[in-house]
């Protein structure tokens, strides 16, 4: 029989594609922190920013089948690693308790559907599960190996960190910082932490979303940091995928590395280069490959 | 009288419209006539304006011609009207405390939108009074004398003016002021709005006034610890902090200062905000008040290990006036009135981290700024920023820590005209390029709206948008190395960068940070913002709900210094007032022990909270002081053989009040 | 030219009264025009109405002006604004009321990508359960302007390289569930 897993965890479309470092790197460290985490079994997509625009039930609908899924299975905590899943499973479960209408709506849909009401199932995002559960201190007592002299920048982006979330403080969020400097990583002090990426813009209004990307890694490099640290596909896609157009654009020689923090933290814990997802990354590979390839002699055990 | 003249109850009820303010809700008509049919009621009408003279001569003539000998008025609340209609009822010859008010404005047609259920609860809120009224028993109201001195508590410009307004009256007054000087937040600024003349200037006349005066008691570097007593008698008990000088010794020669083993200032300076140092052994500012010096024991290194060279004790040899063994001691006083007077702090712009207070050296606060282009301040009045140059532009962000629902709800009222004149004194002082970034311009006052055209004028530039956020990093040239402002303009419809070399955070006036400890010292209340509340906002805005004490200045809410000297001046006439009239009239809703059903459990003595009740070891029996009782009824609850009663809360009086309300109709 | 008057004909009060009451629009009428919205969105320099006058012009009853607006689409849901504003209004919730109403009454910008986007992606989501990345920005690419499909191939082809780009055209197992979600097309929500 297989070991319940407290942890449940909710991929998202975009860990399934763009985003599949993510799943690997999430998954591996949560392998090395040995906290078992089981997928949701037959999730759906659960709406993203997208589907309020077009129905707002219907999008509360969609994440509520997922939570009520969630549910079935007995776990409490149901890890969403998208920002935009966290927020809108979050938000979800905000309209239903703040609008009875929205509660009826709800209701009546998961009883035709066949599924359970719902209940207290906690959504929550790798950082603040890494932060509350696991603990700073832990981190830095399971660190392998450390980053000597790579310097980076923590980046949020917007969704995590805003009206529905807990992972973090809104305006000078910091433990993505306490994290990276557990696993001795060092930290400089971005402050476009929670500036929007523009999200999807990139795919339809495309020269405004990356003009937004090119000022995010911009002021990193300004900054002195070597590579930024995401906890968001979108994020992750958006300022890894554009930055040789940056270039063509600016003619300037932005080339970063732009890592997911389960990848930084990860490594640190032990993990390996593929099994973490780094060679699927498009800007910075040679850095990449310079801190992360196993080269036992580069290591430095703590 | 009537109430004996045919030894019958006769009950005249009188329901008021308060023009559409009741009426409009409530079918006045229908309570007045559902009313005449209860027992006891001979006439029952209803009027317009109850409180206006023919309402209350139609009370009078009804007492006269009727004979009625119980009234009850069902209008707005007693706060406001019951002295009326006793006075009414008086003049006709009646006991005044046989009216009974009804409050159907603020407990019923105001809240309430239902004019039907608003009508059942009226005619309820009646019957239930008339029920009580039927018991009440003539009373007379008891008078307490009033001490002559008063209290005044906080020596800014609100104590300052209050204390010298009563003390020119003839009376006593101490003042007493947590800091080593008076002078409050008015001495930190510079000039002051719209006349631009000095705040030193004018403050400090009137700081040499209240030492020199000889009905004044001031007492710096002191804190109320205790308040006992009510209106007329207050016993205050005041804790003179050490400041290891004798204030009776020190002329205020400063040599000791000079004399220090710290041969720098290396403490931060309170009074210029920490932008200045200054040394262990201090004087606040040149016209401290006294001008005595102070000693700050966590950094003298006599006081903290016992170990200095004491060279300050050398330079004050021949006078001896610097005392390290000093105590604090402790000062009773006995006072009929207090004025609390205890000022405001700024909002701390931390709070807001979009601004960077703290995290860009140049971003500062307007109270900062007040000390930078002050002559005495500590650059002499040049305004240079942290890192030593002119600024060539400078941003005067507004509302910061006002009108907005993640800090303060409230507008600060005195920012808009802050900003104004600090924009004008540092395009004085440095030419620089102002821009002012506001939501509102407020300039309502005399003289005020002229300023603002007078400053427009100058070329100071105002952005109509609240900024979103101050940040250091550049998107053009034009912004390396300076801080830049991102706005809507809503002027002009566009988001605009705006480089600035130094940024002034308006920063708003919230409640002192013991607001809440002071105001449950004094018995008084605060507003939901955390202010003190006044008695009534339009009508009594000096006076609290305690008798004998009033509120003045910014402690009750963000005014500018000229309002301030109003209500310190409207709360000193009311304490002259309360001193020259003698005496105090109380409500006779006294408890009472009905000595013959006293068992002498002594169970009520200790739960007085106003130490009213003794024992009477000879009688073996509780005895209640009248002058000391507040009606709180607390030992009428807790007398376990029911012995003890209260005048207007009698048993049958509550009980048949109850019965009327639960009786539906 | 053109006039540039409002009639006060053209307001719809009633419109603007009723809006206030979907969920996250209560705080509408709080608006102090302060701007700090626009201030701190990262999308208003590229919008044309800024979101404070999105407010103001909702409030005022124009309601054709903003749901016509690009501004509404460009916003990206980073709940900036919302988190910020000093009178607790939540925007973002109001762009989307607004997005809502614009499909519904067909005033969107036809052909303009976003809200194309939005349409696809709901439609695959009502088919299939779940969607793919790859298959949602091809047929918005088609339905709003292919030409853009050009300038994604080189970094579709990186994608692909790296396996982060599937074709693959997923959806759930139990998807006779989702027949129990009203259609989005006929909606009022």
């Amino acid at each position: 029989m297989e070991p319940s897993a407290r942890y449940l965890y909710y991929p998202g479309c975009s860990l399934k594609g763009t985003g599949i470092a993510y799943e690997e790197s999430l998954l591996t460290t949560f392998r090395l922190l040995e906290m078992p985490v089981k997928e949701l079994p037959d999730w759906n997509c659960c709406g993203a920013t997208t589907y309020m625009s077009v129905s707002e039930t219907s999008a509360t609908l969609l994440a509520a089948r997922n939570l009520a899924l969630a549910r079935q299975t007995g776990s409490k905590d149901l890890i969403a690693p998208c920002n935009a899943c966290y927020l809108t499973l979050r938000k979800s479960q905000r309209l239903v308790a703040d609008y009875p209408q929205i509660a009826q709506e709800t209701e009546r849909f998961l009883e035709q559907a066949g599924l359970p009401r719902l209940d207290s199932v906690r959504v929550r995002h790798p950082l603040e599960v890494l932060y509350n559960d696991v603990g700073i201190q832990r981190l830095r007592e399971l660190t392998v190996r450390r980053l000597q002299g790579v310097r980076m920048a923590s980046y949020y982006g917007c969704q995590a960190v805003r009206p529905y979330g807990e992972v973090d403080d809104p305006h000078e969020p910091t433990r993505m910082d306490e994290i990276l400097r557990a696993v001795g990583v060092e930290v400089v002090g971005y402050n476009l932490k929670t500036k929007c990426c523009g999200g999807p813009l990139t795919g339809t209004i495309h020269d405004v979303g990356v003009r937004l990307n090119y000022i995010l890694l911009k002021e990193a490099m300004r900054l002195g940091a070597q590579a930024m640290v995401t906890i968001c596909p979108l994020c992750q896609f958006n300022l890894d995928a554009y930055q040789a157009e940056i270039r063509k654009q600016t003619g300037e020689p932005i080339d970063m590395p732009i890592l997911y923090l389960t990848q930084v933290v990860g490594w640190a814990l032990g993990g390996d280069y593929r099994e973490l997802g780094l060679h699927r990354a498009i800007s910075g590979r040679k850095l990449l490959e310079q801190w992360f390839t196993v080269r036992k002699e580069a290591e430095t055990y703590v | 009288m009537s109430e004996k003249k045919n030894g019958q109850v006769r009950i005249g009820v009188y329901i008021c419209h308060c023009g559409a303010n009741i009426a409009d809700t409530v079918d006045v008509k229908a309570v007045a006539e559902y009313a005449a049919t209860l027992p006891g009621v001979v006439i029952a009408r209803d009027y317009k304006y109850m409180c206006s003279d023919p309402g209350q001569e139609l009370i009078q003539q009804d007492i006269e011609e009727h004979q009625i000998n119980r009234v009850v008025v069902a209008a707005c609340s007693p706060s406001l009207h019951e002295h009326t209609f006793r006075g009414a009822a008086e003049r006709a010859g009646l006991n005044p405390f046989f009216v009974q008010m009804v409050n159907i404005r603020e407990h019923d047609s105001w809240v309430h939108t239902e004019r039907e259920a608003a009508t059942v609860k009226a005619k309820d809120l009646v019957r239930a009074a008339v029920q009580r009224v039927y018991f009440h028993k003539p009373l007379e109201k008891r008078r307490v004398p009033i001490h002559p001195e008063v209290l005044v508590v906080g020596g800014g410009i609100a104590g300052i003016h209050a204390a010298l307004t009563v003390a020119n009256s003839g009376k006593k007054v101490y003042l007493v002021e947590r800091e080593a000087t008076i002078g409050g937040h008015m001495a930190q600024y510079d000039k002051t709005f719209p006349t631009l003349d000095c705040a030193a200037c004018i403050l400090t006349p009137k700081m040499s006034a209240v030492k020199a005066h000889p009905n004044i008691v001031l007492w710096t570097y002191s804190e109320v610890v205790s308040v006992d007593g009510s209106v007329g008698d207050y016993k205050v008990v005041v804790k003179r902090k050490p400041r290891y000088i004798r204030e009776d010794l020190c002329v205020g020669c400063l040599q000791c200062i000079d004399a220090c083993v710290f041969k720098e200032p290396k403490f931060d300076d309170e009074f210029n905000l920490g932008l200045s140092k200054r040394k262990p052994i201090y004087i606040p500012f040149p016209q401290a008040t006294p001008k005595v010096v102070v000693i700050d024991p966590e950094a003298c290194i006599q006081l903290r290990t016992g170990k200095c060279k004491r060279s300050c004790l050398e330079a004050c040899v021949e006078r001896g006036a610097i005392d390290f063994e000093q105590k604090e001691t402790y000062e009773e006083i006995h006072v009929g009135s207090i004025i609390i007077a205890t000022g405001f702090k700024t909002f701390d712009p931390r709070r807001l981290p979009q601004y960077g207070y703290g995290r860009y050296p140049n971003v500062y606060t307007t109270l900062e700024v007040e000390r930078l282009v002050n002559a005495s301040g500590p650059t002499s009045g040049q305004v240079i920023t942290r890192d030593g140059r002119v600024p060539k532009s400078v941003g005067i962000i507004l509302c910061v820590g006002s009108r907005d629902e993640n800090t303060n709800r409230w507008c600060s009222r005195v920012c808009c005209m802050t900003s104004l004149k600090l924009a004008h004194l540092i395009k004085e002082h440095t030419g620089a390029e102002v821009y002012i970034f506001y939501i509102d311009m407020r300039a309502a006052g005399k003289g005020y709206e002229e300023f603002y055209q007078r400053v427009l004028n100058e070329g100071v530039h105002f952005v109509r948008g609240r900024v979103a956020e101050i940040t250091d990093w550049a998107l053009d040239p034009s912004e390396e190395g300076k801080l830049v402002a991102r706005v809507e303009d809503t002027n002009t419809g566009f988001v605009r960068r705006i480089p600035l070399d130094m940024v002034v955070l308006a920063v708003g006036l919230e409640p002192q940070f013991d607001a809440h400890e002071v105001q449950r010292m004094f018995g008084i209340s605060c507003s939901l913002d955390g202010f003190f509340l006044e008695k009534h906002p339009k009508l009594a805005p000096a006076p609290t709900y305690t008798d004998g004490i009033f509120i003045a200045g910014l402690c009750h809410g963000p005014k500018d210094i000229p309002d301030t000297v109003m209500q310190a001046g409207y709360a000193a006439a009311e304490a002259i007032a309360l001193a020259d009239t003698g005496y105090f009239e109380l409500e006779p809703n006294t408890a009472y022990v009905v000595e013959e059903e006293c068992s002498g459990c002594k169970s009520c003595v200790p739960l007085c909270p106003y130490q009213a009740i003794t024992f009477k070891e000879d009688k073996q029996k509780a005895f209640i002081n009248e002058v000391l009782c507040k009606g709180c009824g607390t030992c009428v609850a807790a007398c376990p053989s029911g012995s003890i009663r209260q005048n207007l809360f009698e048993d049958e009086e509550i009980f048949s009040e109850i019965e009327g309300v639960l009786a539906y109709a | 030219m053109e006039r540039q008057i409002r009639y006060q004909r053209e307001a719809d009060l009633e419109w603007a009264h009723q809006f206030t009451k979907h969920p996250g629009c209560e705080r509408l009428l709080s608006c102090i025009q302060c701007g700090t919205c626009s201030g701190t969105c990262p999308l208003s320099i590229y919008m044309d109405l800024t979101p404070r006058q999105v407010i103001a012009l909702v409030r005022e009853g124009f309601r054709e002006d903003v749901l016509r607006s690009q501004t509404i689409w460009l916003c990206a849901s980073c709940y900036a604004c919302s988190v910020e504003c000093p009178q607790k209004v939540s925007i973002t919730d109001i762009m989307y009321r607004l997005k809502r109403e614009a499909i519904r009454s067909n005033l969107y910008p036809k052909r303009f990508p976003i809200p194309v986007l939005a349409r696809e992606f709901c439609d695959m989501v009502r088919q299939r359960g779940r969607n793919s990345e790859f298959w949602v920005v091809f047929r918005m690419a088609m339905r709003s302007n292919p030409k853009i499909l050009l300038s994604m191939a080189r970094t579709g082809w990186e994608l692909w390289r790296k396996g982060r780009l599937s074709l693959r055209r997923e959806r759930i197992q139990r998807i006779n569930e989702l027949q129990y979600i009203p259609a989005t097309s006929k909606e009022v929500d």
